[in-house]
């Protein structure tokens, strides 16, 4: 049981204490999420993407070596677009081999990305040239910006 | 392999440790395989975006260079995302075993470019009958 001396409380309780303390545990609170959130962007699942804006369109680029087109799966459900996969292990079982260096990593992989603007399904396009994934998503007619003209007088 | 084995591979940037490179662009170390069997030392490095054309290997003194140059150019736009910068590739590494220069082989399929480094066939051991007298 704690024993609470009494000598040792302000003489003038100041009423701004408490909220001090509610709000230093809300900060140690929310600082632990942050430390979560950050542990997940840490632990990305391959591949590394790259994605660009233009006016009508959205461009995603995905490096993704040793991966080949039937082992490549990209969907785009609303506004959400997967990437999964599968990379092979470039070595056959069959040989005994000494690694000097083993870096590659191979298996399955899935990514997930939220799009920040509506796509045009039917006009969507992807291509992988050595091992550089291009996707290209054409905004949806919604989405894209209309020019305003502005009259003078 | 569970998804989440595979983390984001982020690029190293290539540190220059006998030479620095005075163009002001991006040299990234590729991931590489290294293995070893009777016959050969093969090399595999993640080069995705650059063409065969770009690709040199040299062996020079034990020292097999991979330099890999990038042609591939942004796309335009406002960048929403970044995760991997472009930029070429460069390693080297000390090949310890003697190496059949002559017969070294390279290919790149998908951005993945494979060196083969044959070893060379040792002397064969000559034997000597000894006759009786």
């Amino acid at each position: 049981m704690p024993i609470i001396r009494f000598a040792e409380r302000a003489p003038f309780r100041n009423p701004w204490t408490e909220f001090e303390r509610i709000r230093q545990g809300l900060d140690e609170l929310s600082k632990n999420y942050g430390d979560r959130s950050q542990k997940q962007d840490r632990a990305n699942v391959f591949p590394a993407l790259n994605i660009y804006e233009q006016t009508d369109k959205l461009i995603v680029t995905a490096e993704i070596p040793g991966v080949s087109n039937q082992d490549l799966d990209i969907s785009v459900e609303s506004e959400t677009l997967t990437l999964t996969g599968k990379r092979d292990n470039a070595l056959t079982k069959a040989t005994p081999v000494s690694f000097h260096r083993r870096e590659i990593e191979a298996g399955t992989f899935s990514r997930a990305v939220a799009l920040p603007v509506k796509i045009d399904m039917d006009n969507l396009s992807a291509r992988l040239v050595d091992g550089i994934l291009t996707i290209n998503l054409p905004k949806a007619a919604k989405a894209t910006p209309r020019k305003i003209q502005i009259l003078s007088e | 392999m569970s998804n989440q084995d595979i983390k984001t591979q982020i690029k190293t940037p290539h540190t220059a440790s006998t030479e620095e490179s005075t163009k002001s662009e991006n040299s990234f170390s590729p991931l590489v395989d290294i293995f070893e069997t009777t016959e050969a030392v093969t090399v595999i490095a993640d080069i995705p975006g650059v063409i065969q054309e770009n690709v040199e290997i040299s062996l020079d003194d034990n020292i097999l260079t991979i330099h890999g140059k990038m042609t591939c150019k942004q796309p335009e736009g406002r960048v929403v995302l970044e995760e991997y910068e472009i930029g070429n590739y460069m390693r080297k590494f000390t090949v310890a075993e003697t190496i059949d220069r002559e017969n070294i082989e390279a290919s790149l399929a998908g951005g993945v470019l494979k060196v083969v480094l044959p070893k060379q066939v040792p002397a064969q051991p000559k034997k000597i009958e000894v006759k009786m007298g």
